[in-house]
């Protein structure tokens, strides 16, 4: 019988960027799906990237990862959101070809050695002396394995809504993986349940684009990844439309027969993306609200209107659709639905992405509890490297808060828990000015050499974008007088201060040119990245310094065998936040949400005493 | 902590009575086993205290079970008569019992502590409360122990969470247009809770209720200001002679008035000439004393150094023939009491705008700091351009709030916490 270093279940965004992440550290991976078809299929929105989301894209693409490619591969618009902002919240963000986006992701799949793809379904995991031995397949045939990665989405359990129907299934017109979830369960994971919704396909040919306002693709010539070269596709618009008082009497008129409203789905859904008659229900007073009408692709007359995520019956979702400008003539070609699923408490998972309890098994996008493709491929990503490392017997690779978006994103999931479908935010990130999306090489290059992941191309690119970094760093450097920036037309007080060019940009006003330092050869966004580097030095020092203080001052470890039921002082639901999350250090349990500094100080002392 | 503590929670005896604190698993068995029988929880009864056959005393004994007790361990309270024979008695008898130990200073606090029955604000509340001499003292103490300092530390926490939420609202949703756009009367806020923290960390702080209000005297040599400084604490606290240069170096008396602590400093006599090293020192710290003053009692016949204190010049030893009344210095004099009861007047008025209001809530110096960097930070992002370094600064003052309560850096507030907490409590 063949053995497998890891299986990958599911093929989706986390599942596939598992599957190529265990194979590039040299594991023997095979990944499993349903319909290998399927594999690369973008359930939801036809969109990569966005605020927060973005920088997921570049710090799974500077590890090597799939996605950012793909979205190169398959983009029909492109938008760098928040322009106006301060770069380190800009997000950069794509429209993808649905079709082109499947097929980018499987053809880089089939080009990966040492992976292997399955057709069939897991319906259990195989166990031997407490840890995952391998899978059995829905025919009985069993496959031996050291990991396996479970990236199942919300085909665990999945549940479909719309209107009065209801169907079993992860996606609409698939089944769903049921009997691995009852086991899931039987092993004593901790499972929940939550819920999303996607809105109605609408019949493009049929929508009156004259009538709406456009929005165009960026025409500055960005593109997700660094690796990307040659001409992007032919370029499609996107338009904004607004829901009506109309729409908004149908939607309350109707709202007796959405299962959000009559009790059918119990499960939280996201507060960051609701459906539309969560919108109206809370925010009654608006008179309209925003949708975006997104292509889904070059061949195809779909199109995705954002914002209008429903569970509503099929023929409500018609009327809502004929009362929005714009859309009064079109049809639904395939309608909106939401779906509830089971996911495993993320805090019963290490930071690698294993489960404490069950070594072997590793968990990884919707499953555990987020929502959006960017999340779900950069937990792949850990988790497949680590699942890959681990049954090498390597060094694991754990990402870090003060590191990037996705080690912020792993301490959230693995500490606190969720309450709701997790996305990610810039706000999240306490280290927003350095974690930006323009340096995510800067940032992860050498974590992804250390864990074996990263290919000789993307390591060629880094090493060159390195030696034109340091060249740029050291133009800005060279120190220049307050006259000599004067005589060149600066906008800078005669204070006869002598500066450094890197802190001459941190004034108003100051430009490359008024430094005299001419830095053309390079490529714009490094020159960009070390130029803000220099603005924000004076407050990435001081977020050093907290860094190394933190470190010091929170890292003292908390022992794995700690029972915080022992602990005087502790509520119960402190003692069970506590048992659930185990923090590895006390900073970790400070961080808990509902952990007061009263009980931080309770458990030091503890802590204290026992030594 | 299996052990049981026991100290006199009262002042030092002899008094009326004597409070006896236990704590711990064994204190309600101990008190059993003096009293013979255990009281209902929280109801006061009258027991006769016995060591064998020997009656102890008749005291009042209440029982407080844990952990809803202000140790958060078995709690139990012997209101002996305060005798210092029979607060030995007690003591003896209990020592004598098994897993029974003396409180060390600070510990039953430390036990509330580790239990979490407090938090480090509450701490230091406590610790300065059992501290605390004057009626001033206690009224600020308790209201940090009872947790008025984080309730303030709190609702400025809280209010800075709401205007971040509405910058990273701008931030992160700006594309959205469910979200509008960041309050432009936001800077306003944000300016206006950075004037009102600065307005509390400007109070008087609550060291100098502790520590006392240091009032220097000085001036030249020979002008009185040992014999003043006796007539003012009413004792022979300095020596006084007729030779120029008596006091050489620093004397300190605390005393106290009206409910408030003062630190009465006496200091060598500036002479521009001193006659030699020792007379030399003593004024280089003369010097250094005044600059520390909260109150300046001046005694030269020159003008007052122009120092940041507030000065009462005076015209001491104004029962001397050749010393005529100034209208801008006033007159006193040891000897004859003229001028006296007026100083003392003229220095109550002068402290209180030194000292926290009675009823307001009182930082120390540690949550001063770190209240006035938050102050700056919420200055510096109300008048920031960039959101996100708006942002930024919104959050490097949640980072000084959460200093404040301990959220962060405990070990730190800890060590400088458990350094000054005396015995009994």
């Amino acid at each position: 019988m063949h053995h497998w270093d890891v299986i990958v279940i599911g093929g989706g965004h986390a599942g596939t960027e598992a599957a190529a992440a265990a194979a590039r550290c040299g594991a023997t991976t095979s990944l499993l799906t349903f319909d290998p078809e399927q594999i690369g299929a973008m359930s939801c929105n036809p969109a990569i990237g966005g605020l927060g989301k973005g920088h997921l894209v570049r710090e799974v693409d500077a590890l090597d990862g799939l996605i950012a490619r793909a979205a190169d591969a398959a983009a029909i618009h492109y938008r760098l959101l928040n322009r106006s902002k301060g770069p380190a919240v800009q997000g950069p963000r794509i429209q993808a070809d649905r079709r082109r986006y499947a097929t980018a992701i499987q053809s880089q799949l089939a080009a990966q050695s040492n992976l292997s793809i399955l057709a069939g379904e897991a319906v259990a995991l195989q166990l031997a002396g407490g840890r995952v031995a391998g899978i059995v397949l829905a025919g009985g045939e069993q496959i031996a394995c050291s990991a396996v990665v479970l990236a199942s989405g919300t085909f665990l359990g999945g549940r479909i809504f719309r209107g009065e129907e209801r169907e079993t299934g992860g996606r609409v017109g698939e089944r769903a993986a049921t009997q691995l979830g009852r086991q899931l369960r039987e092993l004593g994971l901790p499972i929940s349940r939550l819920k999303t919704g996607t809105p109605p396909r609408l019949d493009g040919r049929h929508i009156d684009w004259a009538r709406l306002e456009e929005q165009p693709s960026d025409v500055e010539p960005w593109r997700m990844s660094p690796l990307t070269h040659g001409s992007r596709l032919p370029q499609l618009a996107c338009a904004i439309t607004r829901t009506t008082e109309q729409t908004h009497t149908i939607i309350r008129d109707n709202l007796d027969r959405s299962p959000l409203f009559t009790g059918a789905i119990e499960a939280g859904g996201p507060r960051y993306c609701p459906s539309i008659e969560d919108k109206i229900f809370r925010f009654g007073d608006r008179d309209g609200h925003q949708i975006f009408l997104e292509p889904e692709g070059l061949e195809t007359h779909l199109v995705y209107p954002n914002g209008l995520s429903t569970s509503l019956p099929a023929d409500v979702q018609q009327a809502v659709i004929a009362s929005i400008p714009g859309l009064e003539r079109t049809t639904i070609v395939t309608a909106g639905y939401a779906v509830e699923y089971d996911h495993v408490d993320p805090r019963c998972l290490a930071p690698t992405l294993m489960t404490r309890d069950l070594p072997g098994l590793y968990c990884a996008g919707q499953i555990n509890g987020t929502t959006g493709y960017e999340e779900a491929a950069a937990q792949g990503l850990v988790a497949g490297a680590n699942a890959a490392l681990a049954v090498l017997e390597r060094a694991p690779m754990i990402l870090q808060r003060d590191q990037s978006y996705i080690g912020v994103m792993l301490d959230d999931l693995t500490l606190q828990g969720i309450t709701e479908p997790y996305r990610m935010l810039t706000a999240r990130a306490e280290y927003r000015l350095h974690l930006r999306a323009d340096n995510a090489p800067t940032r992860l290059h050498d974590t992804g050499v250390a864990a074996g992941i990263i290919g000789k191309p993307r390591d060629d690119h880094e090493q060159a974008r390195r030696k034109a970094r340091s060249a740029i760093a050291e133009a800005l450097s060279d120190s220049r007088t307050a006259s000599e920036l004067g005589r060149r037309g600066a906008p800078v007080s005669q204070d006869g201060a002598r500066r450094t060019a890197g802190e001459w940009l941190r004034f108003p006003g100051v430009t490359l040119d008024h430094l005299g330092i001419d830095l053309a050869e390079h490529e714009p966004e490094l020159v960009e990245e070390l130029i803000l580097d220099a603005r924000y030095a004076p407050y990435l020092e001081r977020q050093n310094a907290e860094v190394e203080s933190m470190a010091r001052s929170d890292g003292t470890p908390l022992p794995a065998e700690l029972r915080y039921q022992a602990i005087a002082g502790l509520s119960n639901e402190m003692v069970e936040r506590l048992d659930t999350a185990r923090p590895a250090t006390l900073g970790e349990a400070a961080r808990i949400r509902g952990i007061t500094p009263a009980a931080v100080t309770a458990i030091l002392l503890h802590l204290r005493r026992a030594a | 902590m299996n052990d049981t503590i026991y100290a006199i929670s009262s002042g030092a005896p002899p008094a009326a009575i004597a409070v006896m604190r236990l704590s711990g698993p064994g204190a309600f068995a101990a008190v059993e086993r003096l009293a013979g029988t255990l009281p209902q929880p929280r109801r006061a009864s009258l027991r006769t205290l016995r060591a064998g056959d020997e009656v102890l005393d008749r005291a009042l004994v209440l029982l407080f079970p844990g952990p809803a007790t202000a140790t958060g361990e078995d709690l139990a309270e012997l209101h002996l008569h305060g005798g210092r024979a029979i607060v030995r008695a007690v003591s003896d008898a209990l020592a004598a019992m098994p897993g029974m130990r003396p409180a060390e200073a600070g510990e039953f606090t430390r036990r509330a502590l580790f239990n979490g029955r407090i938090d480090l604000t509450e701490a230091e509340g406590l610790a300065d409360l059992l501290a605390a001499e004057t009626e001033m003292q206690r009224r600020a103490a308790i209201r940090a122990a009872e947790g008025g300092i984080r309730r303030l530390v709190e609702q400025w926490a809280a209010r800075t969470v709401q205007l971040s939420a509405l910058v990273e609202a701008a931030l992160d949703h700006a594309d959205e247009d469910d979200v509008s756009s960041a309050d432009s009367n936001l800077a306003e806020l944000i300016a206006e809770l950075s004037r009102e923290i600065d307005g509390v960390a400007a109070r008087p702080g609550s060291e100098r209720l502790r520590d006392g209000v240091r009032i220097v005297l000085a001036g030249q040599p020979n002008a009185g200001k040992s014999t003043l400084l006796n007539a003012l604490v009413d004792r022979d606290a300095a020596i006084v002679s007729p030779l120029a240069g008596t006091t050489r170096d620093r004397i300190e008396v605390p005393i106290m008035r009206n409910g408030i602590a003062y630190l009465l400093i006496d200091t060598a006599g500036l002479n521009e000439t001193p006659a030699d090293q020792v007379e030399e020192i003593g004024i280089a710290r003369a010097r250094q004393s005044i600059g520390q003053a909260d109150l300046l009692l001046w005694l030269n016949d020159v003008p007052p150094p122009a120092e940041p204190v507030p000065v009462l010049w005076l015209n001491p030893r104004s029962d001397l023939p050749d010393r005529d009344a100034e209208p801008e210095r006033l007159s006193v004099s040891a000897l004859t009491g003229e001028g006296m009861a007026e100083l003392w007047q003229a220095i109550e008025e002068a402290v209180a705008a030194l000292l926290p209001a009675p009823d307001a809530v009182a930082l120390n110096q540690r949550q001063r700091m770190l209240a006035s960097a938050a102050a700056s930070h919420l200055r510096a992002a109300s008048s920031e351009p960039d959101q996100l370094l708006q942002a930024e600064r919104l959050r490097a003052a949640m980072r000084s709030f959460h200093a404040i309560t301990g959220a962060i850096d405990v070990e730190a507030m800890l060590d400088a916490l458990f350094g000054q907490f005396c015995i009994g409590k």
